[in-house]
């Protein structure tokens, strides 16, 4: 269960010779999210998208319409804006933090 | 009616009812390659030493068709026993019965034998194998499982609480073993989970097998919900029997003294541990110098393994170390190591376990990862579970003891008794490096040859500050020792600690960072 290979680590500027742990190796590289993008924040199945690309769209307006977990979400536009493209069509099934639709 | 006649039926009410489901289904469990539930018991307890109760119990449901239904001891056995010795309280779930599926009387018989082991003051001990909720019964297995649950918060801290999980404990079921003080599983054969594949892949889409998601590995491993792993369910008893003898009956008695023995591995402490604070050791190694037989029983072996817990003996009494790993992550302090320390420590403290800390500590683990999963909240348990404890605590700094770290490994400002420190301690804000490049920034930048000038200044700062004379001057720790009196030492501190007693406000309880 071991894996006994040495890396090295460095905490507060200094680097240690180490084992890593299995949770320390599963880590993902953080990625700042694009505030242009708008992602699916549950798997499901597009039931209707609302938005065409030029459109002027409110903060809060439904973009999407996304069924998951038997349920009918809206998905909101997070600002103001013009819809550059959306990403999906209706009756596609998304996995969570897929791309909806993007703002310009 | 003539009494043979009598004694006859008795038999064969009895017989009926110790078969469980039968051949087929016992069959069918051996295929499983898990063991029935009676030679579990048997297998667990001191022979000829356990006395059941409740045999002849029967669930009271009527409905879809279970009025003609017979369930043999209602699918889970319940008694009483000793393992080397120790009374204990035990049931084993049936899986040979119904699925071992809990209804109102399966799960009263269980919270029976829970209720007698708070009244006795012994170890309760209880072995899951169960498809779940008996769903004929409803919302009275709903109740079943409160009840239990119940209990389970009401004994913790009182007397120990042992869960074995011998094949599936899902969905709520599985917030039992949870509850308790240790968990055992066993490869192949424990699966704990609250949510399973099935669901899983019809809500989120995700495919993922039983064993990936909550098997053995994954528990001991990932999640750090199982305590010791074994790959059959032979070493598992043995592991039990082993903790058995590490831990008292319950909260007003101390564990057993046993006879008190020198260190097997006589190895000298120096050559153990590098002079260099940047180099890994095992520092498993120091405590087998140092303990009674070198003997260590380690928990949560797998799991967070950048800090090292367990029970061992000095001078013929149980102690609790924590200890700083080199050897895994730096030894540093994360979320999962916290976590682990902390509970452990509070186990400790409940049952009259004098804690022994080693300390060899570079810090915080860094990472946006640590800072989401709330290493702040989760970091915090474990100055918490320090400061809180009253039991004998000593600790010994072996090397590096920086920052936040230094504090939170049971340093004298959280309550330590006694702390000691080999001539390699450095204990200081910082490793040298980070904080010359603190310190003397200007310095450097303005250097014709900064990287040497940062050497300097590294090896200015190491002189003076990366020793423990600074924290002994300040009375922050009470000896610098070396490190061959190491045992000795710890050694007159438990025996001189052994009635300790100090006092905390009163209050109905603390609300620890959960």
């Amino acid at each position: 269960m071991d894996d006994e290979t040495l890396h090295r680590l460095n905490i507060d500027g200094t680097e240690y010779e180490t084992r890593l742990t299995p949770t320390f190796a599963r880590r993902q590289r953080y990625v700042a999210g694009d505030a242009h993008h708008v992602l699916a924040r549950i798997p499901g199945v597009i039931q209707k998208v609302n938005v065409t690309p030029g459109e002027k769209v409110r903060r809060g307006q439904a973009l999407v319409v996304l069924e998951a977990m038997k349920m009918q979400n809206d998905v909101a536009s997070p600002r103001a804006g013009v819809v550059r493209r959306a990403h999906v069509t209706e009756g596609e099934m998304v996995v969570k933090g897929q791309l909806l639709v993007e703002l310009e | 009616m003539p009494p043979k006649t009598r004694l006859g039926d008795y038999l064969e009410r009895k017989q009926s009812a110790i078969e469980g489901g039968g051949p087929q289904a016992t069959e069918k469990q051996t295929a499983m390659g898990k063991l029935f539930a009676r030679d579990r018991i048997r297998m667990l307890l001191d022979p000829d030493t356990f006395h059941e109760y409740d045999l002849f119990v029967e669930h009271k449901c009527l409905d879809f068709g279970m009025d003609k239904k017979q369930l043999p001891a209602d699918g889970v056995i319940t008694g009483t026993g000793k393992i080397a010795g120790h009374p204990v309280c035990v049931f084993a779930q049936d899986f040979t019965v119904a699925g071992g599926s809990l209804g109102l009387m399966h799960a009263h018989k269980i919270t029976k034998i829970m209720d007698h082991a708070m009244k006795l003051g012994v170890p309760l001990i209880g072995i899951n194998d169960s498809g779940g909720a008996r769903i004929q019964e409803g919302v009275n297995s709903l109740a079943g499982y409160g009840e239990i649950f119940y209990r389970n918060t009401l004994a913790s801290g009182v007397i120990p609480q042992i869960s074995v999980v011998l094949g599936p404990c899902a969905g709520g079921a599985v917030y039992s073993p949870a509850l308790t003080d240790f968990v055992f599983v066993v490869d192949k054969i424990s699966k704990m989970f609250i949510t399973g594949p099935e669901v899983i892949k019809t809500v989120l889409g995700e495919e993922i097998s039983m064993e990936d998601l909550g098997g053995a590995r994954v528990q001991s491993e990932i999640s750090g919900n199982a305590h010791f792993f074994a790959v059959s369910e032979q070493e598992c008893f043995a592991q039990i029997k082993q903790l058995v003898t590490y831990i008292p009956w319950n909260n007003r008695k101390k564990a057993d003294s046993f006879l008190p023995c020198l260190p097997r591995l006589t190895r000298s402490l120096e050559t153990i541990v590098p002079a260099e604070p940047t180099k890994p050791y095992d520092v498993r190694d120091v405590i087998a110098a140092v303990c009674d037989g070198s003997d260590f029983f380690e928990i949560h072996r797998h799991w967070a393994a950048n800090i090292v817990i367990g029970f061992a003996r000095l001078q013929g009494e149980t102690i609790g170390i924590v200890a700083n790993q080199p050897l895994v992550l730096a030894g540093v302090l994360d979320v999962d190591s916290s976590d682990k320390a902390a509970r452990f420590i509070r186990f400790c403290d409940a049952f009259n376990i004098p804690l022994v800390t080693f300390v060899d500590v570079p810090g915080y683990l860094p990472g946006v990862d640590q800072e989401h999963a709330g290493v702040i909240r989760h970091g915090a348990k474990l100055l918490y579970a320090y400061s809180e404890a009253t039991v004998p605590k000593i600790s010994l700094i072996l090397r590096k003891a920086y920052g936040g770290g230094y504090i939170a490994m049971c340093s004298r400002h959280l309550g330590a008794d006694f702390v000691f420190a080999w001539p390699t301690a450095e204990i200081a804000v910082m490793g040298p490096g980070g904080a010359a490049n603190i310190i003397f920034k200007n310095e450097i930048a303005a250097a014709p040859d900064p990287d040497a000038m940062r050497k300097l200044m590294i090896a200015e700062y190491t002189e003076k500050f990366a020793n423990p004379f600074i924290a002994a001057a300040n009375g922050h720790i009470d000896g610098v020792i070396e490190p061959a009196e190491t045992r000795d030492t710890l050694v007159h501190a438990i025996e001189i600690s052994a009635r300790k007693s100090e006092s905390r406000p009163a209050k109905k309880h603390g609300v620890p960072p959960f």
